[in-house]
């Protein structure tokens, strides 16, 4: 199997190659058009800043390559937010693969939301083997709201949107690669699509 | 829920880890690898490395081993001790660290606070912050809390937060090494006054001592070393207990 994790000017893009590779599976950090179009499975990982992150992919024409892609994909954090259609953080338009706006967390509790949360209301392939409200990892301040193509919720202040899905495109708000073995189990049932 | 986390801190020196440990799963007791995955397996929720290697060619070594935990573990970790310039984070950042912790040269150039916030995130910065307490006032401490500063804990710590800090890791420098319990009044005060998690560490001795600071002291986190290494407190029986005295914590994983 072929995974390809679209490389960028976002941090924490190792990290998941690591994840990867304890799971056995080799995978290759590359923005080369060919090798993201002939993958079997697409990872766009993420740590940073939107409008930056956004500016760097149509520089490159990123931003059309992801929208066309059929294999199973799966976004993470940054990569997420980046899927959507809108974000708070400085005004930014994403790729709007989901029809999703992702706000701001207001300042009642602390933001960044850091730590381990519970995910809820799971409902797709990607959760099998998990035990109930299992814990991922989080760090970050900004999230996407409820919508029918959320698979899984997390509560900080309020419910938000923990991993949604619309056709071939997954994508966690939480660090997979950091989750230890829960997230493991997430990557697994990802990989297995 | 968001549970309370607890974070296991490795003194590494030269690569490897100071203060005796004697785990008997463990083959080499100074490898901070074997150490950082058990930790890891019995439920930490994340680890802290702090380097305190004073030879010139620390980086190279702390890189190599950064790198290696990267490969080996899967929850996050950060990477402190001497930690001073840009260059520094991106090159820890790079070898895998999830996050930073910066203190000495933070109160000497305030600005990279700023600059480092900018350049990767806040989320990923964190300001290690030395207190002690002089006359009924906090002040803060550098050079491993040997050095005092004219500033006040509490004014330092809202100038990291205003700065884009996106935690602080709070050390009392009147309870490390005691097993008293952590400083609860200075750490609920700061994590009453401040939009960002705060880190308790110094003090802890008993399980009691992790209730009480995420109770009366509202820490978002605590850190503690020599009782975890020494297994005077193991973390699975810790969590065991704080779960059931009402405290939110990871317990299944």
């Amino acid at each position: 199997m072929q995974v390809a994790i679209i490389k960028y000017n976002a941090g924490n893009v190792r990290s998941v190659l690591y994840a990867l590779e304890r799971l056995g599976v080799e995978a290759v950090l590359t923005d080369d058009f060919e090798t993201i179009q002939k993958a079997d499975k697409v990872i766009f990982p993420g740590q940073g800043e939107a409008s930056s992150a956004m500016k760097y992919l149509k520089q490159r024409n990123l931003d059309r390559l992801i929208k066309d892609l059929r294999q199973p994909f799966f976004g993470v954090c940054l990569g997420q937010q980046l899927l959507c259609e809108h974000t708070e953080e400085n005004d930014t338009e994403c790729l709007g693969i989901f029809p999703i706006k992702v706000k701001k967390f207001p300042a009642f509790d602390k933001v960044p939301h850091v730590g381990w949360n519970s995910l809820e209301n799971m409902d797709s392939p990607l959760f099998k083997d998990l035990e109930e409200d299992p814990y991922t990892y989080y760090v970050h301040s900004y999230y996407a709201e409820l919508s029918p193509y959320t698979i899984a919720t997390t509560h900080y202040m309020h419910d938000f949107t923990a991993l949604i899905h619309k056709d071939n495109f997954y994508a966690m708000q939480a660090h997979p690669e950091k989750s230890g073995k829960v997230g493991e189990t997430i990557l697994k049932n990802f990989l297995a699509l | 829920m968001l549970t309370k986390r607890i974070i296991p801190c490795l003194d590494i020196k030269e690569g490897r880890t100071v203060k005796g440990v004697n785990f008997v799963e463990l083959k080499d007791a100074g490898d901070p690898v074997e150490l950082a995955k058990i930790y890891s397996d019995e439920g930490a929720d994340e680890l802290v490395f702090l380097d305190i290697t004073a030879t010139v060619d620390k980086r190279k070594t702390l890189l190599e081993l950064v790198e290696k935990v990267a490969k080996a573990i899967n929850i996050p970790f950060t990477v402190g001790g001497g930690v001073s310039t840009v260059e520094d984070v991106k090159m820890l950042l790079g070898a895998g660290a999830d996050k930073i912790s910066i203190n000495s040269a933070a109160v000497k150039n305030p600005a990279i606070i700023d600059e480092m916030a900018a350049e990767f995130g806040s989320q990923c910065i964190i300001v290690a912050i030395d207190t002690k307490n002089i006359d009924g006032i906090d002040f803060v401490h550098t050079h491993g809390g040997r050095k005092p500063t004219i500033l006040k804990t509490q004014s330092w710590a809202k100038e990291v937060s205003d700065r884009g800090a996106g935690e602080i890791l709070l050390t009392s420098m009147d309870h490390d090494g005691t097993k008293n319990g952590f400083a609860n009044e200075i750490t609920s005060e700061l994590s009453s006054m401040l939009p960002i998690p705060i880190i308790a560490s110094g003090g802890a001795g008993k399980m009691v001592h992790f209730w009480d600071t995420f109770t009366a002291g509202k820490a978002d986190a605590a850190l503690a070393a020599s009782i975890f290494h020494f297994k005077e407190i193991g973390i699975p029986e810790l969590k065991e207990y704080l779960s059931g005295r009402g405290v939110s914590v990871r317990t299944t994983f």
